[in-house]
């Protein structure tokens, strides 16, 4: 099998009324990779998606999966793939169980193999206990869950996730992302898109941002997470204080009486900082990063565009 | 995709079709039973009893085969219409436009379950006739040849009407409009030599006319017109509608963006 899981080449996207969505991308994923492709709304990941699993035609370009051309091997091609899209898309009067068999079913596998993989794949989605209840009696992360294992029933190499874990609790979307990295760990390639930049930070490898229709970054994770010259880090103290006296080269601030947030520069070193803290009788409890330096890049390179 | 994987796709298919139609029978089953009934009782017994017979027929044999036919031609149309236009409404339609399936095997599987409930319907129509005449059988190769090609011709007419809907309304503009005056003026309750010359050439350019006839020939040898027309009109019908879904699927009218 090829190693290159999606080559996307000059792909354009042209709606009636000509709104350009897509203005020749070009994109490569490499097999076993785990594939963040952000954006804002509108920018045209959906739509990026649906050509790659033929739900949109494409205007112009080429897109291959697994090096299967789908203007010429389609079936092949989507033999690869298995989907999540944003919007759930089944029959809610279905059984969950019927649901996933069913879509076995449609990728020519029988009866007796589809039960199997249905059973194996829902007990590791706690979904089991609900295999006799209908979709429309499942709760919105149950639902998504489900539509993970209607995904992977055929077994495809590369599985692409449209927002899988909006609108779902913390619990759920934690658990969910274990999930998805133990798939990528054994081989399988996952392209996400998200709009929890938390997500895509703590889980992919490689990351392209796509805005109006073009991509304005394809780089790694690493990469670009290095481009930030400062970081924030939180503080929690010991003896609540009402105001901290101020470092000169440092922006803190007050979160509440027991918590400071400061920007650190990279270049900056850190003693300085614990010194002025031990100077002014103020105790470090606790010290963590911010978790949002995804966000800050994110923004900044699609404001600058 | 292998034949094997095809056919596993298709049965996928008809096999939710039939678990459907058979689970909400109450629907799909249950009001052409009842309304076929009120058709024997009030046009067949009650008026049937003043109209003298038609070609050595009582009124009620000779509307018998009319009224299976306006049965399986509502049924097979209905059901693809609002089957496939459901999936397109839930956007489950998705699951299966994602998988390798061809088009041409979707749209044989959800013919297939139109043919199905039109036929189960037709024969429970004729199971009910049964309480008020008796049936003559003239030739049974061409009862099945027409009932079959009547089927299949309306199940894929339903599948055009659900490509093109966009809302539920869409679906039964043709059902109210189209298919239910043709059906009625296709000699179901009369026999087009009644009628002045005039309005038996125009009657001449409805298309169910010939099925219906054809059909009734089946039943009781007699016919308004050369049922090789009706039959030939019928594989026409049916070779075009498949073309034409075909490649509106292919294009994805209706289906893609």
């Amino acid at each position: 099998m090829s190693e290159t899981a999606l080559s996307i080449k000059n792909l354009k996207k042209t709606y009636k009324g000509k709104v350009e969505a897509l203005k020749g991308i070009d994109l490569e994923v490499k097999k076993g990779d785990f594939f963040a492709l952000l954006g804002p709304n509108g920018a045209g990941k959906t739509t990026a998606i649906n050509i790659i699993i033929s739900l949109t035609n494409k205007t112009s370009g080429q897109v291959k999966v697994f090096n299967y051309d789908i203007d010429k091997e389609l079936g092949k091609a989507k033999t690869c793939i298995g989907v999540v899209p944003q919007e759930f898309n089944f029959n809610i009067f279905e059984k969950v169980f019927d649901i996933v068999v069913h879509q076995a079913g449609y990728y020519g596998i029988g009866k007796k193999t589809a039960s199997k993989r249905a059973e194996k794949y829902l007990k590791q989605l706690d979904l089991w206990e609900k295999r006799n209840a209908t979709a429309q009696a499942l709760s919105g992360g149950l639902k998504r869950r489900l539509m993970i294992v209607r995904a992977l029933i055929h077994e495809p190499e590369l599985l692409i996730l449209d927002e899988p874990t909006a609108g779902v609790d913390i619990e759920i979307r934690r658990s969910m992302w274990k999930f998805i990295s133990d798939l990528n760990t054994k081989g399988r390639t996952i392209i996400l898109t998200t709009h929890y930049l938390e997500e895509a930070e703590n889980l992919c490898r490689n990351i392209a941002i796509i805005d109006k229709g073009k991509i304005i970054e394809n780089t790694s994770m690493k990469n670009l997470l290095s481009r930030m010259d400062k970081d924030t880090f939180i503080f929690d103290i010991t003896t609540p204080i009402k105001k901290v006296p101020q470092l000169k080269d440092h922006k803190i601030n007050i979160l509440d009486p027991t918590t400071i947030e400061i920007e650190i520069l990279k270049k900056q070193n850190l003693n300085r900082l614990f010194e002025h803290f031990k100077k002014n009788n103020i105790e470090i409890l606790n010290m963590r990063r911010k978790t949002a330096r995804l966000e800050e890049l994110f923004m900044g390179l699609v404001n600058k565009k | 995709m292998k034949a094997k994987e095809q056919y596993c796709a298709f049965r996928t298919i008809v096999d939710k079709e039939v678990i459907r139609i058979l689970r909400i029978w109450m629907q799909t089953l249950l009001p052409s039973a009842i309304t076929m009934t009120l058709y024997f009782l009030i046009f067949g017994k009650f008026i049937g009893s003043q109209v003298r017979d038609i070609n050595g027929f009582s009124y009620m044999e000779f509307i018998v085969p009319g009224i299976i036919m306006l049965s399986v031609i509502t049924n097979s149309f209905m059901n693809v219409v609002s089957s496939f236009f459901s999936t397109k409404f839930m956007r489950s339609v998705e699951e299966i436009l994602v998988s390798p399936t061809p088009n041409w095997i979707i749209l044989i599987g959800y013919a297939a379950g139109g043919i199905f409930r039109g036929l189960l319907v037709g024969l429970i129509v004729l199971l009910v006739s049964l309480f008020f005449t008796h049936i003559n059988i003239y030739n049974f190769g061409i009862i099945i040849i027409f009932i079959l090609l009547t089927s299949i011709v309306f199940s894929l007419g339903g599948l055009l009407n659900a490509i093109f809907a966009k809302r539920f309304d869409d679906i039964s503009i043709i059902p109210t409009f189209v298919l239910m005056p043709l059906t009625y003026l296709g000699g179901v309750f009369y026999s087009i030599s009644v009628l002045p010359a005039f309005w038996q050439g125009i009657s001449l350019l409805n298309p169910i006319l010939y099925m219906v006839n054809g059909f009734r020939y089946g039943f009781l040898g007699i016919s308004d017109i050369n049922i090789w027309i009706g039959f030939g009109m019928l594989v026409i019908f049916a070779a075009i509608l498949f073309y034409i879904n075909l490649h509106l699927m292919k294009k994805g009218t209706g289906l893609k963006t």
